[in-house]
């Protein structure tokens, strides 16, 4: 199974200028956004105290009097999850409480996933122990690159069964990946393996989240989900920081995998500051003029 | 020795005179017009009440719109003999009211806490001296009238508005300013607190002011937006809510009234770890719990740095227990009643919500359960995050909210992500830190180691949606002035040639132009966003036709969206442009200057070809437009503000600082120098802004693209949107991160504009096509654009050594 660069590139391209969503039509579509973003705060200088703030945001991601305006006050909208160091969990178990949101913690050494196959199976077990219903596993990049397929599936296979009931999503680093036939069979590999996600990036790579990665990977679920008939979930992340961004893909996963991928059990967004700038679309929508900045309560 | 209890006992302030006063006007209070006590023929009263017992104290008038169109009238007819004194005979007037309400000091404290429901304590050491600072700071004002403000006018009858919370302090707030510089007022007080104003009209019936000059009337809310609409009002001055702000602004949109917006608040204070926890905690008192926490600029956010939360908490929660609440007039209590049942009900309401957010609601276990009066106890609520309704709606009561912060930048970021930007204070001992900080918050006045202290001296007034205008100090002064040529008819230039129709042409103007048209290679104009070149969304792009409609080229027809990417390029640019040295952006400036020198005859063709002028008018408008660039290069290091002489023991600095993103609706006439004298006052003081050339000329600003780009200004810090003037005006007017908004149009889209920056409670420079002339440049039109193009801040620096 080879990948067609050119044929990826002019699809991508092509898509958004098929489809377009615009003015109001987007409500809706911004707000599935919200439901489906993992709220993330990877940073040294995380603390108790910006995770007590991320949590409460992560609650009510939208401010109520946009909500109403909109005509969804009754519409309980709450992001997918929030995404942390595995350090971080417990506070965020502590400040999330009993509103459900998933804890989504990052391990196996992220983000160069460079420690000792046997730390990163005890980090895996801390994080769930701690609290996480999510672990999002940075895959060696080594094995990767070396095609040796059947070396990852085993490690990987081993972080599966170390995340216990916790939901596992694998993230391929795609912009160490070099090429996107590798990008393609990793995928592959990682549904193999269990995952219940692929993800693209962890948002620490020269290149992050783009669509004809995007593209590519959307396929191997679909390929993955005809062969076996199950359905693994696709998590685009690092450099989405806009509202138009975040619609480019929503269209592309609708297009490519279709609307029941539009949710959060299939789908998530890992972005920190995407969330601003939805809020501030939202706020136009509902009354008609641009905020600045300054007026959306800071995750 | 336990038999000696030693507790203080009842130190009750005896109030006999404040009865007798009452007593003389026999508890009923009708209107003051024209200097003298007047009841309505058939007048309907409404009780003043005291908040701490709910016992009716008197009954005033509700008065109807005969009862102001008689109020205004007399302040009017008294504006022709007291608009003609000189400064000294007024500041001689003021001066005796001053030395009277000394004199009645007492008085009016004891009137002030009884109607209010603030602590006797506060009212005599807080609320009446600095009203009778005031006064005397504005006696010297009109003394030296005639030599600080030579250039400029009175405005006429001023409507004051004023609130609650500080009846006669908002009273001097706004009459000592109005009438120093020759205004005459009529004055309504809020509904709650009225007294202290009749005993102030009884203090100027002693000093013999002339009637008419003061006029009180009291009514309710219909009364007030019928005297702001009034149609011999040149000014409303307005002290209140931000929702009662904007209706007012609505209301006058398109009217030409001057306004003084004074609004709500969401004020942070700041700890950083190194401070003294102690004095912060004092300074709490002061700042949430200082007159029951209803004040506009109360430090209602306390944000803490996060390794001494735990223990300033701690401390916090012990104070707060030893606060003692108690009647008004009790000199023992550091916390009395809250204004209103209105209001006792909106803090309730907040808290609860706070309650059901699942914040910790502390509040002290105080013995003090009286059967009446509108008391709230103190609160502090801890757990609750930015997403709160309590951490981003004013709450107006003895309500603090806490946050947590890692770092000053953190802080900062904190501080400014409300709606709101009164005030900020900043609690360290690294004074380098906090004047760093000081300059990063938006607000009009940030106190370091100190909150909620005033003086006549220092501008008061914020920004965002806690309104525009100052109060106090030299740049409060400008609030009731006018410039003097304004709203006189305009000679020379400006009408000549080029508003409205156009009119004969320059004989010589066309054929040298062609020839170079035809020579050149076809070009795009663009829009200019975040320093590039860029397509208009719409894709679409409309004729552009010179003086005798022929069509000399194209302009993209800019959306909606060109002004959302503008204001967002504007908006990025604007820190880093804002913190360069004045020096720097002197140096850009003149670049810019060059550039158009270099660029002169292009420049003039485009002029003529356009406006239809001569060959040495053109050249006349690019030599002006050089020299004002010059003019406020020049001035981007000689503005920076000036140390403030207030009573405090310490530094007071006003800093002229940048307004923020500006939006520019050029004027049609003189195209070139018109931008270009809006264009380099706006830069010279640090703004980012985003122009909208006029619809006929917009040619000249796309020949500025290439002069902007070879002139080292940063991208972003200057973009243009071309198309259609009047839609694009409403998107700039109704965007929240648009700061300010200088418009140039007809009557009527004045009004529009006016109308839709209500919401967003931006500042306004609008004036009418052609009512100025461009090529003067006096020290009043210099001086006006400066301060448009910028924002007062007063940094409060206390001396410790």
């Amino acid at each position: 199974m080879a990948v067609n660069t050119g044929g990826v590139r002019r699809e991508a391209r092509t898509m958004m200028t098929r489809r377009s969503v615009r003015g109001d039509a987007q409500v809706p579509w911004l707000l599935r956004a919200v439901s489906c973003l993992d709220l993330t705060t990877l940073a040294g200088d995380d603390t108790p105290g910006t995770i007590a703030r991320l949590c409460a945001k992560a609650k009510e991601p939208i401010r109520k009097d946009i909500l109403k305006a909109l005509g969804f006050e009754d519409l309980k909208i709450q992001v997918g999850a929030v995404c942390v160091y595995p350090d971080r969990v417990s506070d965020c178990k502590h400040f999330i409480g009993d509103s459900a949101i998933p804890i989504a913690a990052v391990a196996t050494g992220f983000p160069a996933g460079q420690i000792k196959h046997e730390h990163k199976l005890e980090e895996i077990r801390q994080a769930v122990a701690d609290g996480a219903s999510e672990i999002d596993i940075v895959i060696p990049r080594k094995l990767a690159l070396a095609g040796e397929w059947d070396q990852l599936l085993r490690e990987l296979q081993d972080f599966r069964k170390a995340c216990g009931h916790a939901h596992m999503k694998t993230i391929l680093a795609t912009g160490e990946l070099g090429e996107l036939t590798r990008i393609y069979k990793a995928s592959m590999v990682c549904m193999e393996a269990g995952a219940d996600f692929i993800k693209t990036s962890t948002g620490k790579e020269k290149e992050n989240a783009n669509l004809e990665v995007s593209l590519v990977m959307c396929r191997a679920i679909r390929d993955h989900y005809q062969r076996s008939g199950i359905r693994v979930g696709f998590k685009p992340a690092g450099g989405i920081r806009t509202a138009k961004q975040a619609l480019q893909y929503l269209v592309l996963i609708k297009e490519t995998l279709g609307d029941e991928w539009l949710d959060p059990s299939l789908l998530r967004l890992g972005a920190s500051t995407l969330l601003t700038d939805i809020e501030r679309q939202l706020f136009h929508s509902a009354f008609g003029c641009y905020p600045s900045a300054c007026e959306m309560p800071m995750p | 020795m336990e038999a000696l209890r030693l507790d203080y006992g009842e130190a009750k302030e005896k109030v006999e005179e404040e009865m007798k006063w009452l007593e003389r006007h026999a508890r009923k209070f009708g209107t003051f017009v024209g200097g003298e006590f007047r009841f309505s023929p058939s007048p309907a009263f409404a009780p003043s009440v005291d908040p701490c017992t709910e016992e009716v104290l008197a009954e005033c008038e509700q008065a109807g719109k005969e009862e102001v169109d008689q109020a205004v009238a007399a302040a009017a007819e008294a504006f022709k003999s007291w608009s003609a004194l000189t400064g000294h005979e007024r500041a001689k007037y003021l001066y005796a009211i001053a030395r009277s309400m000394q004199r009645h000091h007492k008085l009016l404290a004891g009137i002030e806490s009884l109607d209010n429901g603030k602590t006797i304590r506060e009212s005599k050491n807080i609320d009446v001296p600095l009203a009778v600072r005031h006064f005397y700071h504005h006696a010297g004002w009109a003394q030296l009238q005639e030599q600080e403000f030579a250039g400029y006018r009175p405005l006429g009858v001023v409507a004051c508005i004023i609130p609650w919370n500080f009846p006669l302090l908002m009273l001097s707030w706004k009459l000592a300013p109005a009438l120093a510089m020759g205004n005459t007022v009529v004055l309504k007080p809020a509904p709650s607190t009225r007294l202290s104003a009749f005993l102030f009209c009884d203090i100027l019936k002693e000093i013999g002011l002339p009637p008419g000059v003061v006029n009180v009337i009291t009514g309710d809310n219909e009364m007030a937006s019928y005297l702001v609409a009034h149609p011999a009002i040149s000014k409303v001055a307005f002290t209140g809510s931000t929702s009662v702000g904007k209706q007012i602004r609505k209301q006058l949109a398109g009217r030409d009234v001057k306004l003084t917006m004074e609004l709500g608040g969401k004020s942070a204070m700041i700890v950083l770890q190194d401070a003294d926890l102690d004095a912060c905690v004092e300074g709490c008192v002061d700042s949430i719990f200082m007159n029951q926490g209803q004040v506009c600029c109360a430090g209602s956010r306390l944000l803490v740095q996060e390794g001494v939360k735990d223990k300033l908490v701690t401390k916090l929660k012990e104070r707060i227990e030893r606060l003692r609440m108690g009647n008004s007039l009790d000199k023992n209590a550091d916390m009395a009643a809250i204004n209103n049942a209105n209001q006792l009900r909106t803090i309730s309401t907040f808290v609860d919500e706070g309650r059901k957010e699942g914040g910790e609601i502390f509040q002290s276990n105080l013995s003090f359960n009286p059967s009446k009066g509108y008391f709230f106890k103190p609160t502090l609520i801890l757990g609750l995050q930015t997403c709160s309704s309590l951490s981003q709606d004013e709450i107006f009561g003895p309500v603090l909210v806490l946050h947590t912060f890692r770092t000053p930048e953190e802080a900062c970021l904190l501080a400014n992500n409300v709606r709101y930007g009164l005030a900020a204070s900043i609690w360290t001992e690294k004074t380098c830190v906090a004047m760093e900080m000081a300059k990063k918050i938006r607000a009009g006045v940030v106190w370091i180691n100190s909150h909620n202290v005033f003086d006549a001296a220092a501008g008061f007034g914020g920004c965002k949606e806690s309104g525009f205008g100052r109060e106090g100090g030299k740049e409060g002064i400008f609030e009731y002035l006018l410039p003097a040529w304004k709203g006189k008819v305009k000679q020379g230039k400006a009408e000549r040639r080029d508003d409205g129709q156009e009119q004969g042409v320059g004989s010589n103007s066309k054929m040298s132009v062609s020839s170079e048209e035809f020579a050149q290679v076809d070009r795009t104009n663009k829009l200019f966003v975040g320093g590039k070149q860029v397509r208009s969304d719409s894709g679409l792009s409309v004729p552009v036709l010179s003086h005798n409609k022929e069509l000399i080229g194209h302009v993209c027809n800019g959306s909606r969206k060109d002004i959302r990417d503008a204001v967002e390029a504007a908006s990025s640019a604007l820190s880093s442009w804002a913190a360069k040295p004045g020096h720097s952006r002197a140096q850009i400036l003149y670049y810019l200057a060059e550039n158009v020198s270099a660029r002169a005859r292009e420049l003039e063709q485009r002029i003529m070809t356009m406006t239809g002028c001569s060959a040495l008018e053109a050249k006349e408008e690019v030599n002006v437009s050089i020299s004002r660039i010059f003019s406020f290069a020049a001035y981007a290091d000689k503005y920076g503000g000036s140390v403030q002489e207030t009573t405090l023991d310490g530094t007071v600095m006003a800093m002229h600082e940048a307004v923020g993103v500006v939006g520019i609706v050029c004027p049609s006439s003189h195209p070139l120098l018109s931008l270009m004298s809006l264009l380099a006052a706006a830069l010279s003081r640090g703004n980012a802004v985003v122009i909208i050339p006029s619809e006929r000329h917009p040619m000249i600003a796309a020949d500025l693209y290439q002069i902007l780009e070879t002139s080292d200004v940063p991208p972003g810090v200057v973009n243009v949107v071309t198309g259609s003037k009047q839609p694009l005006a409403l998107v700039l007017a109704e965007h929240r991160a648009v700061d300010s908004l200088w418009f140039f149009g007809s009557k009527d889209s004045i009004a529009k504009v006016e109308s839709a920056s209500a919401d967003s409670m931006k500042r306004l420079f609008v004036e009418e096509e052609s009512s100025r002339d461009w090529f003067t440049s006096t020290q009043e039109t210099t001086l006006e654009l400066l301060q448009a193009a910028t924002h007062v801040k007063n940094v409060w620096i206390p001396h410790e050594m």
